[in-house]
């Protein structure tokens, strides 16, 4: 009886302990005002910039204008071009020699050459040429900027031609499928959910535990009451709060600010991400179990662990495109699991079935990293 | 003096057992293989197709979109369902559904309509790919017209519209990420340990020791500097080195007018990597300040698209990007071989940041603590 009592006592002075443990924590934290303010800011400002500095939409793009003919179908071509807000006239150049220094500059994204006796040969020989010249040193927007070109010219040409029914024609009705209006931000949202998670997680206690070791506090922690777990356990629960916060907010700004859909189901999202913040925080107590020094913490999670996951974790460039090697070393970064999950439960609109894969190799590296984790603590200990 | 203050900074980033190796590793490894990883370029795209018809037509029309050379052929299926589940799992990019009545509509009633549905998560991708299969299906539409009813074929009155891409005729991602990344790694390298740099020695106590010598704030400031500045220019050829070996790319512009620049741009971006420091308590707070600025500043600098095609507040904005300038005078130089009469514009503006970041940095550097 009596042995149950002074149990009952020890677990509620347990308890006590670690709430102040917590509150410590929570105190460390936002006492550094600056790093508090970032990590909340961080996520907005990255959504900001992805949604709208990433633009791949032609809009206003300069070109420059080669017209040897000047009559009347190259003049209504050009007026076709330059009636939309896709491209606006930068400059006529008369001669070609002129063009590859207007694109030394940097303005100019594309130029338009015309053939000689431009309508003439329409009508009659059929050798009318235009040539779209494009900055390939930029792959995506020249092929963009030269596919619009195209379409625009194919239909100014029918008009010239007075073609007013083609016979024999196929059309495509074109549907794009989940984000109808290309909008970057679709595809980032969960590329900035991965990213700013790890951030917090594993970065913020990685270093927080390095620090307490290089300053000589942590010995002091070791030796009072608490146990190393719950220690290590009370250092991790004011991330899980900051990451929780990030989490809401990012989820805010782009459901309400930006007309992102969570398409799927929102309860497994959440459990997604508690699971993914789980393996984080697991990821920066081994880190910090590893290293002695701030220095190294904050290189090894800055360069070795941020470096990684912004390229290969497919947050920014499609996995697809990679070759095999580095898709291969891309299966071990955690982000490029749950940012593929988090697309396909937010953007594409799937239910759980099609994550169940993503979920178990999540959940399996988070029993292997803590379990690592806390082993290497305890040897470190003794 | 100032010999000495040099000294003793090499002395400590060789002390140290990591930041070496970052200095030489890291632009290395991220050289070597992130062009392959960094790659928006749209190919082999993966297409689905959903053929009710079952036609000498549909088939030929699958046909000319495999032999196409941009897709790959995933699957021929019965049902839009079907095409949806591969692009849901990822094995498809787009579907093309032919109708039922693809050819009986087509040669009936002169005309017939096909659907692209293109996965477009990417919204980049789902552009581009749906565009070049309709430009396929354009082509095929040529095909049969000229097939079927030679008389109606604007023979003799047709024009030809060829693209032609100048300075990278392959359109080769990687030629175009290569100056970004090695922007990106100066960045990294001379951004960020500056940043950290007198932050470390006030949590050191080393600080408190320099404050008692009669170094003056400019000396110190420059003791600081001219390292990360020798730094970047080891980073710079290494970087060099590396696209040169690796994907056969030399600057087509003058490699002095890259040197230059780039002397400029390290000396303004440590500068404000100083400032942080200064500014910072902890290494915490600085490796977060100054990763919320690298990234700002990173996405306002024209890394993937055009800073011209840009909303105007972000344009706006991006003036304050140093990396903005650095990223346009290395793609020009780099890959167009713009000459410097070009580049007086970002010349001066990263003459202006280096001024701004570094007297700001020996100003807010203060010898005594309130």
């Amino acid at each position: 009886m009596n042995r149950l009592i002074n149990n009952k006592g020890k677990r509620a002075r347990n308890r006590r302990v670690f709430g102040a443990f917590v509150r410590k924590e929570f105190k460390h934290i936002l006492r550094d005002r600056w790093t508090t303010i970032i990590l909340l800011l961080m996520p907005v400002v990255m959504l900001l910039l992805f949604g709208n500095a990433i633009n791949t939409e032609v809009k206003n793009a300069k070109v420059v204008i080669y017209d040897p003919s000047n009559d009347d179908a190259t003049r209504t071509i050009i007026n076709k071009l330059l009636v939309n807000d896709y491209f606006i006239l930068y400059k006529t150049v008369s001669s070609p020699q002129e063009i590859e220094p207007l694109f030394q500059e940097g303005e100019v994204g594309m130029a338009i050459v015309f053939s000689e006796r431009f309508y003439e040969n329409l009508l009659h020989t059929g050798e009318a040429q235009v040539q779209f010249m494009a900055d390939g040193s930029d792959p995506n927007t020249a092929l963009t900027l030269t596919s619009y070109a195209t379409a625009i010219v194919t239909s100014a040409q029918q008009e010239l031609l007075k073609i007013s029914e083609v016979p024999l024609q196929i059309t495509a009705d074109v549907k794009l499928l989940y984000n109808p209006t290309m909008k970057a931000v679709y595809n980032f949202v969960p590329g900035v959910m991965g990213m700013i998670l790890l951030l917090i997680c594993t970065m913020m206690t990685c270093i927080s535990i390095a620090r307490e070791k290089e300053k000589g506090t942590m010995e002091v922690l070791l030796v009072s009451p608490v146990k190393p777990l719950f220690l290590l356990l009370s250092k991790a629960v004011p991330y899980f709060v900051l990451s929780l916060a990030d989490l809401t907010i990012i989820l805010l700004i782009a459901v309400f600010g930006m007309g992102v859909p969570i398409a799927g189901s929102f309860f497994w999202l959440i459990i997604l991400s508690f699971i993914y913040i789980f393996l984080s925080l697991a990821l920066g107590l081994l880190i910090s179990s590893l290293v002695r020094s701030q220095i190294a913490a904050l290189l090894i999670s800055g360069m070795a662990m941020m470096i990684p996951v912004i390229i290969l974790s497919g947050m920014l460039f499609p996995v697809e495109n990679m070759p095999w090697f580095l898709r291969w070393l891309g299966q071990v970064v955690p982000a490029k699991w749950y940012i593929e999950a988090v697309r396909k439960l937010m953007i594409k609109g799937l239910d759980f079935s099609s994550i169940i894969l993503e979920i178990s190799v999540l959940t399996t590296m988070a029993i292997g990293v803590i379990m690592v984790a806390l082993k290497t603590f305890k040897n470190r200990l003794e | 003096m100032l010999k000495y203050l040099i000294e003793k900074e090499f002395k400590q980033i060789f002390r140290n057992p990591i930041l070496p190796r970052v200095i030489i590793v890291l632009p290395f490894v991220v050289l070597a293989l992130f062009p392959l990883a960094a790659n928006f370029e749209i190919k082999n795209l993966k297409v689905s197709i959903v053929d009710n018809s079952h036609t000498g037509m549909s088939d030929e029309l699958i046909q000319k979109v495999a032999a196409s050379g941009y897709f790959n052929l995933t699957n021929v299926s019965y049902s839009y369902k079907d095409g949806l589940k591969s692009v849901e799992q990822g094995k498809a990019d787009l579907i093309l559904e032919i109708p039922s009545g693809f050819e009986k509509d087509l040669l009936r009633e002169g005309s017939t309509k096909v659907m692209i549905s293109a996965n477009a998560v990417n919204g980049v991708k789902g552009g581009i790919s749906s565009a070049y299969l309709a430009n396929i299906l354009m082509d095929y539409n040529n095909d049969i017209r000229m097939e079927l009813m030679p008389e109606s074929n604007t023979a003799g009155k047709s024009l030809t519209i060829t693209p032609l891409f100048l300075f990278n005729p392959q359109l080769k991602y990687s030629i175009f990420m290569i100056p970004a990344l090695l922007v990106m790694m100066l960045t990294m390298v001379c951004g960020f340990l500056p940043a950290l740099n007198i932050v470390l020695e006030k949590e050191k106590g080393t600080i408190e020791q320099l404050n008692v010598t009669p170094v003056n704030k400019f000396i110190f400031i420059l003791s600081k500097l001219i390292p990360y500045w020798i730094i970047g220019f080891v980073v710079l050829t290494i970087c060099f080195g590396v696209a040169w070996l690796f994907y056969g790319l030399l600057p087509a512009g003058s490699i002095l007018t890259i040197y230059l620049f780039v002397s400029v741009f390290v000396l303004a971006f440590s500068g404000f990597g100083l400032v942080i420091s200064n500014y910072a308590t902890s290494l915490q707070q600085a490796m977060f300040m100054m990763f919320f600025f690298v990234i700002t500043f990173i996405f306002l600098s024209g890394l993937y698209t055009p800073v011209s095609n840009m909303p105007g507040w972000a344009k706006a904005i991006s003036v304050i990007s140093p990396l903005k300038y650095l990223m346009q005078v290395m793609r020009l130089v780099y890959l167009k071989g713009s000459g410097f009469g070009e580049l007086i514009t970002p010349f001066l503006y990263l003459c202006g940041f280096a001024v701004f970041f570094n007297s700001w940095a020996i100003m807010s550097y203060r010898k005594k603590n309130k």
